[in-house]
């Protein structure tokens, strides 16, 4: 079934809208997603057949009102038990939507699911799954494909998440102030793992995947209008835009990755550099900074240079100082030491990698492999820069990666 | 991140078993099965044929030859595998423990699946 682009996207908007009123007006959250997902398909089906109706919203919300309430009809009749649910159904069955339901509640309907979808009772696969559907509308089977599982097994991953939220007693409403910071940093992480799920996928035939990235844009440029004032949010997604600038130049023709210093720079994306850079600075004037705001800062210093010789490396090696300062962490140091090596040689980027050895997150990683590799080939030390990259090539689970690497390392045999 | 479970057993272990052991071993199979199912890691899996039933292709003079049996006469065969999505390797390894194969004298290998994904570097 192909639904067109304009169907679609309206769709996507509408989905966490009418979840949100639904689950307002019954509760049940995990019954309301069943039937605005069942709507959603209807919707997809009749939509583009009958053209869409003239107040797409109430359509939604009225069929799955219906749904719901079909739902618990057959379930009373299976268990054949008193009605209690039914005084709170309401009488809209077949008519349109009242005025109501299309007020500015939207705005925090949507918020407030993002909140439950990335429930720390739920595990990040499952925050992720529930996210996707929920709030970006996306099907099962969409989800299923996205991430290469079977869609019997991600139908029970979005119920599993959906029972562990009922369990944990979460209601629907925005969580108490002194939890807010926290969950919203869940929120953010969440949508970063969709980001990256689609970022680093192959461009070839995996285009399923590689849309995600654009559904993790989308839902943060909601959560952008949603919180404008948030300089960690505005962070997301100005690090997802200038991430996603290098898409074009990041393989090529082969699929083989590109190094950041290689990549043909008239390949990136500049609407998308502008909007981000224009972001990060922005937010840093007002904000205090943060992880995003310092990753995507990074990202817009290096997207500035027309030619890899003209990054303004001291000027990066500050951000990742500070960006290990507040957020401590030996993915960072790992490009710290690029950066140190950069500026000051790298013998010292070396240095800065050593203490990792004993690191027990980072010690037997690729990446940590792969970045030595890199410096002790700056270095002038072949012999030792090939171990270190065959040893990342043995130890990464990313196909692309590894021939990378092993290329890398083919190119130092004599 | 998904790892494939291989196992490894001695082909005909089953048919030494009581009755009563061969049902609890493919109950045991089955919850597990089910379990990893309502879980959502269950991504997939097979049981292979007795290794008896085995083809081999190898090169003899620089063409493919065909031979029945197994390549090596080995006490242990690969006898099946089954792929699971799960939030972390000791996870995947906790599932392999509890294989039932592994009581009978068996073996499971876990090993995680190179995936399409990479970032530049």
């Amino acid at each position: 079934m192909t639904v067109p682009a304009a169907v679609e996207d309206l769709l996507r908007t509408l989905a966490p809208q009418v979840l949100g009123t639904l689950v307002r007006r019954h509760g049940a959250f995990d019954a309301c997603e069943d039937a605005v997902q069942e709507a959603l398909l209807a919707a997809a089906v009749q939509w583009p057949e009958d053209g869409v109706p003239e107040n797409p919203r109430g359509w939604l919300l009225t069929v799955a009102t219906r749904r719901l309430t079909d739902q618990w009809r057959s379930e009373r009749a299976r268990r054949d038990r008193e009605a209690a649910v039914f005084t709170r159904e309401r009488g809209d069955e077949a008519g349109p939507a009242l005025d109501e339901d299309a007020r500015p509640g939207d705005r925090d309907d949507t918020l407030t699911l993002l909140f439950l979808c990335c429930h720390p009772a739920l595990s990040p696969s499952s925050q992720v799954a529930l996210t996707l559907r929920a709030v970006g509308g996306l099907t099962t089977v969409q989800i299923a494909r996205a991430f290469l599982v079977p869609e019997a097994t991600m139908a029970q991953r979005v119920s599993r998440a959906k029972q562990k939220i009922r369990a944990s007693g979460a209601r629907f409403a925005p969580p108490p102030p002194q939890e807010r910071d926290e969950r919203l940093r869940a929120v953010l992480h969440v949508l970063y793992l969709i980001f990256n799920e689609g970022y680093t996928a192959s461009n070839g035939p995996d285009l399923q995947r590689a849309d995600l990235t654009a559904e993790a844009i989308r839902l943060a440029r909601a959560l952008h209008r949603l919180l404008p004032d948030d300089g960690e949010v505005t962070g997301l997604l100005a690090l997802m835009l200038l991430t996603d600038a290098r898409r074009a130049a990041r393989t090529g023709d082969d699929g083989l990755l590109i190094p950041l210093t290689e990549q043909d720079r008239t390949l990136w994306n500049q609407d998308a550099i502008g909007e981000g850079t224009a972001l990060v600075t922005d937010a840093l004037t007002w904000s205090p900074p943060g992880p995003y705001q310092l990753q995507a800062a990074i990202a817009a210093v290096h997207a500035e240079a027309a030619r890899p010789e003209d990054t303004d490396w001291p000027q990066i090696l500050a951000l990742y100082r500070l960006l290990s300062h507040l957020s401590p962490n030996p993915m960072v140091t790992l490009n710290e030491a690029v950066a140190v090596a950069m500026v000051d040689g790298p013998s010292a980027g070396l240095d800065l990698l050593r203490p990792l050895d004993g690191d027990d997150r980072v010690s037997g990683h690729h990446r940590l492999a792969a970045v030595r590799a890199h410096l002790l080939e700056m270095a002038g030390d072949p012999d030792a820069a090939r171990e270190a990259y065959r040893q990342a090539a043995r130890t990464t689970t990313s196909l692309p990666e590894r021939r990378y690497l092993e290329a890398r390392a083919a190119r130092l045999t004599r | 991140m998904k790892y494939m479970l291989l196992i490894f057993n001695r082909p005909g272990f089953v048919e030494e078993l009581t009755e009563q052991e061969r049902d609890a071993l493919f109950a045991e199979v089955g919850t597990i099965m089910q379990e990893l199912s309502e879980s959502g890691e269950w991504v997939g899996g097979e049981a292979l044929a007795d290794p008896s039933t085995t083809k081999t292709v190898v090169a003899k003079g620089g063409q493919p030859a065909v031979t029945d049996g197994p390549f090596l006469e080995a006490k242990e065969h690969f006898a099946g595998y089954l792929t699971v999505d799960c939030e972390t390797e000791e996870r995947a390894v906790e599932i392999a423990k509890r294989w039932p194969d592994v009581r009978y004298g068996g073996r499971m290998e876990v090993r995680a699946i190179m995936n399409d994904a990479g970032t530049e570097m």
